[in-house]
């Protein structure tokens, strides 16, 4: 390699360049990481973290007004066509994109919310046998993988989801899932027997200040 | 499934509804709770089990989950079981065990609490099923919300551009040593894959008869070895050996041996052997 002059560190505007053709060519988000090694040599110090974080904002904001955005995932920067052109963007491909089932929507949002997770506690919440097609196209899209194995006997696998799952989702972590709706206490059942139109309707309470202290 | 079985069911499911919601029928089925029998196995299909027909019924009167008519929901909770059960006993399994449990919930309710024992002493029986539906309908609407969240290649998509057109960094050039060392692997591989022809045998017996004969034309005694050519390979000696047998056979060769391994020699038998 010695007729490779060493390159220069470079300069924010051609730093903001590279970055630009790098993140184009890659099929996949790139990471912070990853564009730190595109931009170094060899035998230089490439530039630091602060200046591509920097000159990623700016490329991004070269990006203002145009149909595409610099956008950032669990897995790092990435280019897409602003949400708003999808409709025509979808309209001008051949295939229509498939439409998820209720079940396999269900059982990932319960492999979402409670990973690691087994099998058998996504049947006791949905109340049905898991279906192997539904856990097969999970882990084939990529959404979920097994991350271990329960130490209980059988040792069941237990399921979370990926990075891919987030990246697809444009999402950079887990808690920018929208929340679950809270769960509303249990205090008062309407009496056993009583089951006709003017049934109490429970009253929701904070379980803690309400109850009476049970009688010994 | 033939359509003769439809039709035949066709009429109990009409017939069956006596819906009451909150213990005032309901007089007419609602438009969305009937289900045409052949359409029946598509609208199976679109619950996702017992809870989730559960909590349709439950929903659909606007009843809330904490104040569940067991008695009720179980009444019309059958009535979809009935149907199930006819066009799908496979499927029924899990929807049966939810029947059971409402009808146990709905017994254990009517049986008179033991007096003097405390109030705590023994749980709602409806408590479970309510956790149970709560939890599920939870998950149940942050499916719906995660479908929403903007999905790639449904919603959104990538902008990328073809890094066809650039070119990749030259490959070094090879060392001569590497070059070598390809070959050499390629006539070994070529060794191991010699084609073995088979072909008419070159050399004739019959022909070399002839010609052993000629060089034993001037009827001397020639070493016997000497007739036995190495330079074409074992073969050629081989059949030099047969060509020697079959003159000697023929009686065409006399033969002689000076002394005890000695040296063997041959030569042409001219005349023909007297009679003796």
């Amino acid at each position: 390699m010695t007729d490779m002059e060493p390159r220069e560190v470079p300069g924010a505007e051609a730093l903001e360049l590279i970055l630009e053709a790098v993140l184009f060519a890659a099929s996949e988000p790139l990471p912070v990481k990853d564009l730190l090694l595109a931009c170094s040599s060899s035998e230089s110090e490439g530039p630091d973290r602060a200046a591509v974080e920097a000159a990623l904002e700016s490329l991004g904001a070269h990006y203002r007004g145009r149909a595409i955005e610099l956008v950032q995932s669990a897995s790092g920067y990435r280019f897409r066509v602003r949400q708003r052109f999808s409709l025509q963007v979808q309209a001008a491909q051949p295939e229509r994109p498939q439409r998820l089932s209720r079940a396999l929507l269900e059982t990932l949002a319960i492999i979402a919310y409670r990973q690691p997770v087994t099998r058998a506690e996504i049947e006791d919440i949905r109340g049905v046998a898991v279906s192997t097609q539904i856990m097969r196209a999970l882990t084939e899209r990529e959404w979920v993988h097994v991350v271990g194995h329960k130490e209980v006997p059988g040792r069941p696998g237990l399921y979370a989801t990926t990075r891919t799952f987030l990246d697809d989702l444009g999402l950079s972590r887990l808690d920018e899932l929208p929340p679950l709706d809270a769960l509303r206490e249990l205090v008062d059942l309407p009496g056993a027997g009583d089951e006709t139109g003017e049934a109490v309707r429970v009253r929701v309470q904070a379980a803690e200040d309400t109850t009476p202290a049970a009688p010994d | 499934m033939g359509t003769a079985e439809i039709e035949e069911i066709e009429r109990p499911v009409e017939a069956d509804w006596n819906c009451r919601v909150n213990g005032s029928p309901l007089g007419e089925m609602p438009a969305d709770l009937y289900i045409p029998p052949d359409a029946l196995e598509v609208f199976l299909e679109s619950f996702e089990g017992p809870l989730d027909l559960l909590l349709y019924l439950i929903r659909r009167q606007n009843l809330d989950i904490l104040a569940i008519p067991i008695a009720e929901i179980t009444r019309q909770y059958m009535a979809y079981i009935d149907v199930i059960q006819t066009l799908r006993l496979e499927l029924a399994g899990e929807y049966l065990v939810m029947a059971a449990l409402l009808a146990e919930i709905k017994s254990r309710m009517l049986l008179p609490r033991p007096a003097g024992s405390g109030d705590d002493t023994e749980e709602d029986p409806r408590l479970a099923l309510i956790r149970q539906l709560q939890e599920y309908e939870r998950f149940k609407a942050a499916a719906e919300r995660l479908d929403e969240i903007p999905r790639l290649e449904r919603d959104v998509f990538h902008a990328h551009a073809s890094r066809d057109g650039l070119s990749a960094p030259p490959a070094p050039a090879p060392a001569l040593e590497d070059l070598l060392d390809a070959l050499v692997g390629v006539l070994r591989r070529a060794g191991l894959t010699a084609h073995h022809q088979i072909s008419a045998e070159a050399l004739s017996v019959r022909e070399r008869m002839a010609r052993i004969l000629e060089t034993l034309e001037h009827e001397e005694f020639v070493d016997f070895v000497s007739l036995l050519v190495v330079t074409e390979g074992r073969a050629g000696v081989v059949v030099a050996f047969l060509a020697v047998l079959e003159l000697s056979k023929g009686g065409l060769l006399e033969w002689g041996q000076g002394e005890p391994f000695g040296p063997i020699h041959v030569r042409r038998r001219m005349a023909p052997v007297e009679a003796a």
